[in-house]
């Protein structure tokens, strides 16, 4: 009997090198994270021992007396990113349980078609959204009835000029809607249609139906959307930078300017002509680094639970 | 609760229908043939366009998917055909994590590795910083796609006595290449419009210029130097430039879709 072909048993030359020129390119990716981390570490290693962790809650920023903490934007990126969630959340759970749950099939794919659009939109248009349209909107129409009602409350002291937190926080949330919509929609399109039909069969509305089987099915996937969102809205710069303010201050009202992470960067880093201050801006690259890493790993591990190994809402990333 | 759910929907649907309406009301008026073929006056002036930025784009993103689109998609063909083992779950949850990297962070990176020993910014700079932002979008998507391509294939392949890397290239990676394409192209057209990363190492120019190793301007540079600059006629130009790039990344997008219509038609 002949022997088998060498291609049967994989031991043809051009195949391991094939197969050596592929993973090359894929130990690209591991390499990169590295690189991305190291630089990070090296060029804010001076910032690092000069300050020591008090970094992360003093609020002076300096440049003259060399003296920086970075608390204020450290608040400025939770503060905007909670704020684009509670609004955002909402919304974008509501276009994922429309379109999977009770849109007629030929409203589903315009839909789904046009809150891809959203996310296509190039952050820095958002920005020039926000800056023409949205602030004098807020200023107009949203604000002086917001502050006639709640105005008594400490997230509503202060003069409006328009760059605020507020501003930052809308934009973020319009620009995240689409990310955590198309992820949600996906996770609950992996969820079972026998766990619909059973709530149905026991009499449950179309919405109870969703509330008590759909959505606990889906709920580890569904927070996952949700935290994948947050990491977008943590990391987000051109938007932001454009609407926020940029002020080095914390103060619990919407209606002032702040600072977020990747706006400073945006902001300051070519301004940066000390060694000290870009050493700074870069463990604030840093910070933000770290920080998005871990939110975008807890949100993948999240959705693997229910959608086990499939790249979920990978045409929205 | 389920009007809610409906109410709530159609306000997110209409962030978009307004958004693109505005770009459309204030920039369609400033766009005519002086807007594409010249590049800016100086502040102050009137008249004047976004050549050098158009340009800049075309060739900031062209080069920057040269570089990203074979180690990108070279990524992707490794965890289809061979992500089974540990390496290949690393591979993938990292291309997973850099995905939601802030572009700010590539963007200083870039700054370090490239413009920081050169002593200059320049273009090429930046297309290493957006080639950086694609590989791991790249990568997942060729993983998907190449995913589909249906067993019975490879193995009359290999049935036919083809080496392993033959079958890849030749059916599994052929078969898929619709699907290919279109992830490349949504790759391109998000990059496209990316600005973060640039603002340190293609820095921007407000010159006409086409050499890769100076600094150069593209559109979503412009329109942040025009939106938060102070003048009316920049803020008109702002506009437009959104409006044009708005455009350019739709069009990309719009035949990423048609890319793989046309494919898939015929193999399903």
């Amino acid at each position: 009997m002949a022997p088998p072909l060498p291609s049967l048993r994989g031991i043809d030359r051009s195949d391991r090198i094939y197969r050596r020129v592929l993973t090359t390119f894929a130990l690209a990716l591991p390499l990169l994270i590295l690189i991305i981390l190291g630089v990070l570490l090296v060029s804010a290693l001076p910032a690092i021992t000069a300050f020591g962790p008090s970094f992360l809650w003093t609020s002076t920023w300096d440049p003259v007396a060399e003296v920086y903490g970075a608390a204020p934007m450290i608040f400025g990126t939770l503060a905007s990113s909670l704020l684009a969630l509670l609004i955002a959340v909402p919304l974008a759970l509501s276009v994922a349980i429309f379109l999977t749950e009770f849109s007629p099939r030929w409203l589903r794919q315009p839909v789904a078609f046009l809150v891809e659009l959203l996310a296509a939109i190039p952050s820095v248009v958002y920005g020039t959204w926000g800056i023409f349209v949205l602030i004098p909107f807020l200023r107009g129409h949203v604000v002086p009835p917001l502050k006639a009602v709640f105005g008594w409350t400490p997230f509503l002291q202060g003069v409006f000029y328009g760059n605020s937190l507020l501003a930052g926080g809308i934009i973020l949330a319009i620009m995240i809607v689409p990310y955590i919509a198309a992820v949600s929609r996906e996770v609950l399109l992996a969820v079972p249609i026998s766990q619909r039909e059973a709530a149905l069969a026991m009499g449950a509305t179309r919405w109870e139906a969703v509330r008590s089987a759909v959505l606990p099915y889906g709920r580890a996937g569904l927070i996952g959307a949700i935290i994948l969102g947050l990491g977008r809205a943590l990391g987000e710069t051109m938007a932001v930078t454009m609407v926020i303010g940029n002020r080095h201050d914390i103060s619990v009202s919407l209606l002032q300017p702040a600072y977020t992470m990747a706006a400073a960067i945006a902001n300051e880093f070519s301004e940066a002509t000390t060694h000290m201050y870009q050493s700074a801006l870069f463990e604030v690259g840093l910070i933000l680094f770290v920080i998005t890493v871990v939110v975008n790993a807890i949100a993948r591990i999240l959705i693997w639970r229910v959608a086990r190994g499939a790249a979920v809402g990978s045409k929205a990333l | 609760m389920t009007v809610l759910v409906i109410i709530l929907s159609f306000t997110a649907v209409l962030a978009l229908v307004l958004i693109l309406g505005n770009l459309i009301a204030k920039g369609a008026s400033s766009i005519d043939w002086a807007f594409f073929t010249k590049s800016p006056v100086p502040a102050g002036q009137s008249g004047g366009g976004v050549a050098n930025a158009i340009a800049g784009t075309v060739i900031v993103v062209g080069l920057a998917a040269l570089i990203g689109v074979p180690i990108g998609v070279g990524a992707g063909m490794y965890l289809a055909e061979y992500g089974a083992g540990r390496l290949g779950f690393l591979v993938r949850f990292v291309a997973d994590v850099l995905n939601g990297t802030p572009s700010i962070v590539i963007g200083i990176v870039g700054w370090t590795f490239i413009v920081k020993p050169s002593g200059h910014f320049s273009a090429l700079a930046g297309s290493v910083a957006l080639a950086i932002l694609m590989i791991p979008m790249l990568a997942r998507t060729t993983e998907e796609m190449v995913r589909l391509v249906p067993h019975s294939l490879r193995e009359a392949a290999l049935a036919l006595g083809y080496p392993r890397w033959r079958t890849s290239l030749k059916i599994v990676a052929r078969t898929a290449l619709g699907g290919i394409v279109t992830g490349c192209l949504v790759g391109i057209a998000r990059v496209a419009g990316e600005t973060a990363p640039l603002l340190f190492t293609a820095l921007g120019n407000l010159n006409f210029t086409l050499s890769v190793g100076q600094p150069m301007q593209t559109l979503s540079l412009q329109i942040y130097v025009y939106a938060t600059g102070p003048f009316d006629e920049w803020h008109r130009l702002a506009w437009a430039s959104a409006l044009v790039l708005m455009g350019l990344v739709l069009v990309i997008s719009l035949a990423a879709r048609w890319v793989t219509r046309q494919r898939y038609g015929s193999v399903r």
